[in-house]
């Protein structure tokens, strides 16, 4: 199950015309999609659009209601390939994934989609996960829209407006029998505002119509010659339609015409902040009223030649606001100026940073430059300094905090386990996943040489299988990767192409990185098939030598079996599946339970670790095997001795990874394990008493 | 062209009153800034909050940022929010912990002119900090400094030990403190309703507001003068004088052997003839060198009744429950043999087939219930071996490598004080158990050849420190013979 139930935000899809929706954009966009009477939802969870899909996980009441098919897809390839439905029917549909990791893996769909053209509305909506807090490679969706031919909104960030795009967007698609991409920046996804709603629609021609009347037409598949034809269509007729919608539309805005002989044209997701910009140097009010001309893209592509112009048209020049690389915007504004013989000058990457999140101060810095070069007059008395001096010396004081992995993690004890075949049998290669395992690649563990997407951890390491070594390699991959794409793209690939090397499924029960959605092999039942196992899919595509670890705290077990794999005789694909629950998950249910147990006078256990100062020599050994967050450093109390000591705080959850790093590694008696009894029975209190007798009459009473 | 009427300078004057928390994931930043939305708006603002938690439920470093607009400023207009802080531009700052204040700061967030700066002085550490083999932890007092300075107006408390005070999340505080900041043109009303309102741990939440909001309106102590939070104070390095230490060292080894123990502690260090700072250091690195953790002081310092107290007392036990507590033992060969008489435990190293049946019968770890009759009195034996100790294995061996150590010194000393400083400093490579042990020793062997090797050359205690600072740099020993090989 997800990590967190999102029964009060399933009441917000609910809302009827007039009434006020206050939440989060990516929840605005889900409520825009039941107002435009989609008929079908696919999606592969990831910041910054999980939330969209664990609502509509929790709104099983709502869509039944409606009619609406939720499909939790395996993969962005098979939500794409989802949108097919809306080739041949009026229905409409919606897919959405975290870009642009996702539309990678969506492309081929993508592109199929694309050329045939679709008859419903389709709809992608793109978590743009670009900037600060994003985890992935930095590139743009635009480039995807482009060279597919599928038209990508980019609405000014606040909720009237996104709101508005989804609307818009399904009627564009229809307009221009094409996909259309809405795509959504990680804070607009995160942004709380709030708008008017509107009743949702109940489709007119469902799912069950489309099944019960199936249609087809030839000319909509791609294969020669249609696929021939399809290309002229875009061209000739789906891009000249999708034009005039936009226009007819008014999807673009213009603020501010004819305030100066200068503009600024922008992505609609660059707004807020472009203002904000603006009226810093007094050039804009707090409501947008600004007093340099405005031309807001709301529509990122296709742009619109005549209302470039027609913007452009007078004035010395413009500054082109486009975040990111290449710039694709700035590049066709000038070719359509230099068809339409405008002299205006065309600024933007020499101004502004080519590459890089257009943060407040990066278009402070960039405005600054386009104001100053052509409106020096323009400097009002209003203007607020820009960004204050730095004190020397401070980056020495503040050090860099990437996420790591939880207190308690399981999957920690099997990096532990890796450092410890480390010391002996020498350093392996290590092919990464996606995950929350990638945290590995940092500081304590350090382990990790290449990371290549979701499921390709196995298929990193492919090329380094040669024959002449008995060093092998080892590769990582979460369950969530596993059942993405790894089956195939990595065991599957490893089992034909005779690998000897070895691989270890990092299994913890869902999809944790994402938020903790259920998978084919969680354990918890749900609406969905699960409790389908790793391991028997494993063997099913021909790997034999399979071993399964239960329980990863066991860190002796872990290790013997790393190192049994690598260095047995036995020839061929190995596969380790190290399988235990999401620690995040598993407090998330158990804490709750277990509280209501000790109301409710039941004995309850409450385990957790300790470090003894007195023993404790200060070298940390422990933390750099472990990284637990809860395990850290305090001063020393003892007054001769100046390294501070380790230290296990309240936090802790009793894992016992602490225990088995001591017992294996031999590292220090300084750990203890806790044990808190709530309601404890008769014979425990008796036996605790004895026992404080017998320490009461030996133990010396103090430390010296 | 000429310029168009709207807008007038003159109306440029409403603006959104800007705030931005940072925190680390999983500390309650999300829970604050929807506690402040909630306040705001139920006050007639317009609100807006936005965050970029990435993946950061995990520990990382985040930020929330939240833009208030008061509606009846708006004339029926919809203000244009921002969803990211502008470096100079914010109101108010929040900051879960130091070194995220330090971030803070680092961001252009804390301006003199424009903020109220609000965070709290604990630390929690970062990863770079705690996995140092020495002492990693950043400057914490340089870094309260600079922030005290930072901005308008700055509240700063130990904001986590209030929050552990009143059973509470540290976000209560934070929240208390900006209502007691004034920052925000709400009543104190607004906010407890907030927190009423979310309806999660509302009394504990709410007697948590009330501190922070009372170490806000506290009276402004000079920045100088103000007390430091517990773990800064704490963190600040002693440096007793040479007799306290002394005083120290007998009182550790009276209690590690007995008084003729510690009369061998104060006659080395009467032989050694130096004084001022390099017999302070040598006193102190020669007590902890004495008191080496071998098997006997640890089954001791287990099996005390102040241990036992201390752990009652740290794992939070309430009188009605049961506390277990397990060690963790891994007694090998070499630490069975430590214990043993020195020929014995020569000859089991030497052994062949006994060693080999020591080693089988210790390749696991032991658990031990210190607070099971068997567990207790098991260990409570092994630290009566105490008396004789002075026979054992490890204790031959130790009192060896330290007269080699003291007579280095000693001889040091003589011509070279700030070497012989340096060597008595070195006794700190060589901590820890089992491996951990071996890699210091053999480290501190090292540097000790080297030091026999350098002559009457100048720098050579600089060098000797640099050397130790890279012995402690990482634990596979590369840093080390980097700066071997640049010597």
């Amino acid at each position: 199950m997800a990590e967190r139930s999102f029964r009060k935000e399933v009441e917000q899809l609910r809302l009827g015309a007039g009434q006020e929706f206050r939440g989060e954009g990516i929840l605005a966009v889900t409520k825009a999609l039941l107002q435009s009477g989609v008929s079908y939802v696919a999606g592969y969870q990831g910041a910054p659009i999980s939330h969209l899909m664990d609502v509509l996980a929790d709104a099983e009441d709502i869509l039944d209601e409606l009619g609406v098919h939720f499909e939790a897809s395996a993969s962005e390839a098979a939500a794409a390939a989802t949108l097919a439905a809306s080739v041949n029917y009026p229905l409409r549909g919606a897919a959405t994934w975290k870009s642009t990791a996702g539309t990678n893996v969506a492309s081929d769909a993508l592109s199929n989609l694309a050329s045939g053209g679709v008859t419903g509305g389709a709809l992608i909506v793109i978590g743009e996960d670009y900037g600060e807090g994003s985890s992935i490679m930095q590139e743009r969706t635009h480039a995807f829209a482009m060279k597919s031919q599928i038209w990508l909104l980019d609405p000014r960030p606040n909720l009237p407006s996104i709101v508005n795009m989804v609307e818009k967007g399904f009627e564009l698609s229809e307009a221009s029998n094409t996909p259309v991409m809405l795509e959504v920046r990680i804070r607009a996804c995160h942004v709380h505002g709030r708008f008017i709603a509107k009743d949702n629609v109940r489709p007119a021609f469902g799912l069950k119509d489309a099944m019960e009347n199936p249609r087809r037409d030839v000319s909509r598949i791609v294969l020669p010659p249609a696929s021939y034809v399809q290309e002229q269509e875009k061209i000739r007729d789906r891009l000249p339609a999708a034009r005039k919608f936009i226009v007819d539309n008014k999807l673009n805005e213009v603020f501010a015409d004819g305030a100066q002989d200068v503009g600024i044209i922008l992505q609609g997701g660059m707004y807020n902040g472009l203002i904000r910009g603006l009226q810093l140097m007094g050039l804009a009010d707090a409501f947008g009223n600004s007093r340099i001309p405005l031309y807001v893209l709301n529509v990122t592509y296709p742009l619109i030649d005549d209302e470039v112009t027609r913007f452009c048209a007078g004035k010395r020049a413009v500054l082109m606001v486009e975040e990111s690389q290449p710039e694709f915007l700035e590049q066709a504004i000038n070719v359509i100026l230099r068809k339409a013989d405008l002299q205006t000058r065309v600024h933007g990457k020499d101004m502004l940073p080519m590459a890089g999140e257009y943060t407040a101060s990066v278009v402070r810095a960039g405005l600054e430059a386009f104001v100053g070069r052509y409106l020096p007059g323009l400097r009002p008395n209003t203007a607020q300094p820009p960004a204050p001096v730095q004190p020397p010396d401070l980056a020495k004081h503040v050090h860099p905090r990437p996420p790591s992995f939880c207190t308690g993690c399981p999957e920690r004890p099997i990096f532990t386990a890796m450092k410890l075949v480390e010391r002996e049998l020498g350093p392996h290669h290590v092919s990464c996943d996606i995950g929350c395992h990638l945290f590995s690649i940092l500081p304590p563990f350090n382990i990790g040489a290449t990371t290549m997407g979701y499921g390709l951890g196995w298929a990193g390491s492919a090329a380094l299988n040669a024959k002449d070594t008995d060093r092998r390699t080892i590769s990582i991959m979460g369950d969530g990767g596993f059942w993405h794409n790894g089956l195939a793209s990595s065991v599957g690939n490893a089992v034909f192409n005779n690998t000897d090397n070895v691989l270890v499924v990092v299994d913890n029960y869902d999809s944790a990185a994402t938020g903790g959605q259920d998978i084919l092999s969680s354990r918890a039942s749900s609406r969905r098939n699960t409790g389908n196992p790793i391991a028997r899919a494993v063997r099913g595509v021909g790997v034999k030598w399979v071993r399964e670890i239960t329980r990863t705290y066991d860190l002796t077990r872990m290790r013997d079996t790393l190192k049994e794999a690598l260095t047995t005789k036995e020839k061929g694909p190995k596969v380790i599946v190290a399988s235990s629950e999401c620690m995040l998950n598993r407090q998330r249910r158990e804490r709750p339970q277990m509280a209501k147990a000790a109301r409710e006078g039941r004995r309850v256990v409450r385990e957790r670790f300790g470090v003894d100062s007195d023993t404790c020599t200060g070298d940390h050994s422990c933390i750099r095997l472990s990284g637990c967050p809860s395990l850290t450093v305090k001063p020393n109390p003892d007054p001769l001795r100046q390294d501070p000591v380790a230290t296990v705080q309240e936090t802790c959850v009793g894992c016992g990874l602490c225990g088995e790093v001591s017992d294996a590694a031999v590292l220090c008696p300084s750990f203890y394990r806790a044990q808190i009894v709530t309601n404890p029975t008769r014979w425990e209190r008796w036996r605790a008493r004895m026992a404080a007798r017998v320490i009461g009459w030996l133990a010396p009473p103090v430390h010296a | 062209m000429p310029e168009a009427p709207l807008p007038q300078e003159t109306s440029l004057g409403a603006r959104a009153i800007t705030i931005a928390i940072l925190a680390m994931g999983g500390e309650g930043g999300g829970v604050l800034a929807d506690w402040l939305l909630e306040a705001a708006e139920a006050s007639g603002f317009v609100g807006q909050s936005t965050s970029v938690p990435g993946v950061a439920q995990r520990t990382g470093a985040t930020i929330y940022y939240l833009e208030f607009f008061l509606q009846a400023e708006s004339g029926g207009q919809q203000p244009v929010l921002a969803l990211m802080p502008a470096p100079g531009d914010v109101d108010l700052v929040v900051a879960s912990e130091l070194m995220e204040a330090g971030r803070a700061i680092q961001r252009g967030l804390v301006t003199p002119e424009r903020s109220t700066f609000i965070f709290s002085t604990h630390r929690v550490f970062a990863m770079t900090e705690k996995i140092a083999m020495g002492d990693g932890r950043v400057d914490a007092d340089a870094l309260l400094a600079t922030c005290r300075v930072a901005a308008r107006r700055v509240v700063a408390a130990d904001m986590q030990a209030l929050a552990e005070a009143h059973g509470a999340h540290l976000s209560a505080v934070l929240l208390g403190a900006v209502a007691g900041s004034g920052a925000l043109p709400l009543p104190r009303s607004a906010f407890e309703n907030a927190i009423r309102h979310a309806g999660v741990g509302v009394d504990a939440s709410l007697a948590a507001f009330a501190g922070g909001f009372s170490a806000a309106t506290a009276p402004v102590t000079e920045p100088a003068a103000a007390p430091l939070s517990g773990d800064v104070a704490r963190s600040r390095k002693r440096q007793p004088a040479d007799d306290a230490i002394i005083e120290e060292g007998v009182r550790r080894l009276t209690d590690y052997q007995d008084a003729g123990y510690a009369r061998l502690y104060r006659e080395r260090l009467d032989r050694l003839h130096v004084n001022g700072e390099l017999l302070e250091e040598t006193a102190r690195h020669l007590a902890l060198w004495m008191s080496y953790e071998d098997t006997i002081r640890v089954a001791d310092l287990k099996t005390r009744a102040s241990r036992f107290e201390r752990v009652r007392a740290e794992v939070r036990v309430k009188p009605d429950q049961v506390l277990r507590i397990t060690e963790f033992m891994h007694p090998r060969v070499q630490e069975v043999a430590d214990t043993l008489p020195a020929p014995i435990g020569r000859w089991l190293l030497r052994s062949g087939a006994p060693r080999r049946m020591v080693e089988r019968l210790t390749a696991r770890g032991r658990h031990v219930e210190t607070t099971s009759i068997g567990g207790f009195l098991l260990l409570r034996a092994i630290a009566r071996l105490r008396r004789f100790r002075r026979r054992t294995l490890r204790y031959v061996e130790e009192q060896q490598r330290i007269e080699a150590w003291l007579q280095r010194i000693g001889a040091l000393a003589v011509r070279d004080q700030a070497l012989a400083l340096a060597v008595a400093r070195c006794q700190r490579l060589v901590k820890g158990y089992g491996d951990t042990h071996a890699r210091g020793w053999g480290n501190f062997q090292r540097l000790m050849l080297e030091v026999d090797r350098w002559g009457n050359e100048l720098g050579a205690a600089a060098r000797l420190g640099a050397l130790t600072e890279a012995a402690l740099a990482d634990e596979t020993g590369q840093a080390l013979e980097k700066a071997l090989v640049e010597v």
